[in-house]
């Protein structure tokens, strides 16, 4: 399997243990990876609230480098932001509107042109649909049974576009996390907003919805997500929170890539753990401690129970 | 008056009100049944329910709708847009007033407007966002120094990490200068 892969500029700085989990887990499961060569940013939630037409033009000319290599693999994206906005590029050229003549009409200036026709793929899209839980679980050596998860999704994967879940009772990362052992709480807010960039504009009202989100997984061991902007407020602003509520506590928020890949056995040098802000050294050495070998492990696919060792 | 970046064919009347009435016809099989307020999970934060909004937008009421903080409170979550039962484009319409009102002045939200400009001018300048270039320059036009000691553990947290640097601004290599140009071109009308 190959794909392009748009790492998005979070990536780059304040997620880039989700950048390097992303690469080691699908090296794990033998996809190949190619770098969209050139790409620049794809105006994230800032160019919509400027300018309609620079919202759609920024990942647009990312979807046209693509095109001028001929090749016709799909595009991954980790980052839910890029991904609603690669996508609803891709979607808008589709259709051929007068908006579409546009964005094409300011591509030009680069002698660049989009016609759409790259298919635009989360990376929960992909995990869930191309790879599926039966390779996952093949591939689990150390299956998470002693982590309870409570799987947070967001919502730029989910929603307007429910390409691969149901954008509102979403599944998908339980079912690859019970496939690598993960016990699931159950909980509702896996598809509520976190704020998103409200946490810096008005965070009297971001951080309301971020504490709304950690008291609810109070009783999980950890977080798990698909966004890096849903991951750096859970993290970030959870003493905040706290002030704000004081059922909140303290919760590591690791990426769905990590936690797949301490199932799959692979280093953790190349997750990158260490780099999470909300991960603490304790966490870490409980969780390489319980690691119990598959081979002594009564895994079973969609029995969410613990085990005794 | 400025010249109105939106300006389309077949418009009646330019500026604001022009654009409202666009958006109004987008709206025009609003039914008001409320299932966007009862979704939205900023609207506790509203003076006015996007229900509300919508109905201001639709009788013309200009003002009610730029005074109103309900748009900028907006998260793009989706909710709204997926359950409304007319299949409205709800987030987007709330993204065009966000844009109607940077793009006029008709509404001060000092922090978000400086925010989305900061941010836009990294990625103009250097084709990505640089993090810690960009929130900088925001706390530097913000010239407000408590910003600054608030964001100072988690910058700390971060840098710890590696995963920003202390750099100062730079010119960048303006790969995206051509392509924001034809953006501004395209969108003056001209």
């Amino acid at each position: 399997m190959n794909y392009f892969y748009y790492p998005g500029c979070s990536l780059e700085g304040t997620a880039q243990e989700y950048d390097a989990s992303t690469r080691a887990l699908f090296a794990a499961l033998g996809a190949d990876l190619t770098e969209v060569e050139g790409w620049t940013c794809c105006g994230a939630g800032a160019a919509e609230s400027v300018s309609r037409l620079l919202a759609l033009a920024l990942p647009a000319r990312n979807l046209a480098l693509i095109e001028k290599t001929g090749s016709d693999a799909d595009l991954l994206v980790p980052c839910s932001a890029c991904y609603l906005n690669l996508k609803k590029a891709a979607e808008t050229v589709r259709s051929g509107s007068d908006t579409a003549r546009k964005i094409n009409e300011a591509l030009s200036v680069e002698n660049l042109s989009v016609s759409g026709k790259t298919r635009v793929r989360h990376l929960l899209d992909v995990l869930i649909r191309d790879i599926g839980p039966e390779v996952i679980h093949g591939h689990t050596v150390y299956p998470l049974s002693r982590l309870r998860v409570a799987p947070y999704y967001g919502c730029q994967c989910l929603r307007p576009y429910a390409a691969f879940d149901d954008p509102e009772r979403p599944c998908s990362m339980s079912v690859l996390l019970t496939a690598a052992g993960a016990r699931i709480l159950d909980w509702r807010m896996g598809g509520i907003c976190c704020g998103a960039s409200q946490t810096q504009t008005k965070p009297e009202n971001g951080i309301r919805l971020t504490a709304a989100i950690l008291r609810e997984a109070r009783e999980a061991d950890a977080i798990v997500t698909v966004c890096p902007m849903c991951q750096m407020n859970l993290a970030a602003f959870q003493a905040a929170a706290s002030r704000m509520d004081p059922l909140v506590r303290p919760v590591p928020v690791l990426f769905l890539p990590q936690v797949l890949g301490i199932a799959m056995g692979i280093d953790a040098s190349l997750l990158r753990l260490n780099a999470n802000l909300s991960v603490t050294r304790e966490f870490t050495e409980k969780l390489m401690a319980d690691r119990v070998p598959v081979a002594y492990s009564p895994l079973r696919v969609g029995v969410n129970k613990s085990f005794p060792p | 008056m400025k010249q109105s970046l939106f300006s389309k064919e077949g418009q009646t009347e330019s500026g604001p009100a022009g654009l409202l009435q666009d958006l109004s016809r987008e709206l025009r099989a609003c039914i008001q049944c409320g299932t966007c307020t009862g979704s939205c999970p900023n609207a506790a934060a509203m003076d006015m329910t996007p229900r509300q909004l919508w109905r201001c937008v639709l009788t013309n009421r200009i003002e009610a709708v730029f005074f109103s903080r309900t748009f900028s409170l907006c998260s793009s979550c989706y909710c709204c847009t997926l359950r409304c039962p007319r299949e409205l484009p709800l987030t987007e319409i709330m993204a065009r007033l966000k844009q109607i009102s940077l793009f006029y002045g008709l509404h001060k939200e000092k922090r978000s407007d400086l925010f989305y400009h900061c941010f836009l001018d990294s990625v103009r300048r250097h084709g990505r966002i640089r993090e810690s270039e960009f929130m900088m320059i925001f706390f530097w036009q913000m010239k407000n120094p408590w910003l600054p000691v608030q964001y100072s553990s988690l910058g700390w947290q971060l840098m710890k990490r590696g995963k920003i640097h202390l750099t100062l601004p730079v010119r960048g290599e303006r790969i995206l200068e051509p392509l924001f140009q034809a953006v501004e071109r395209i969108e003056g009308g001209k």
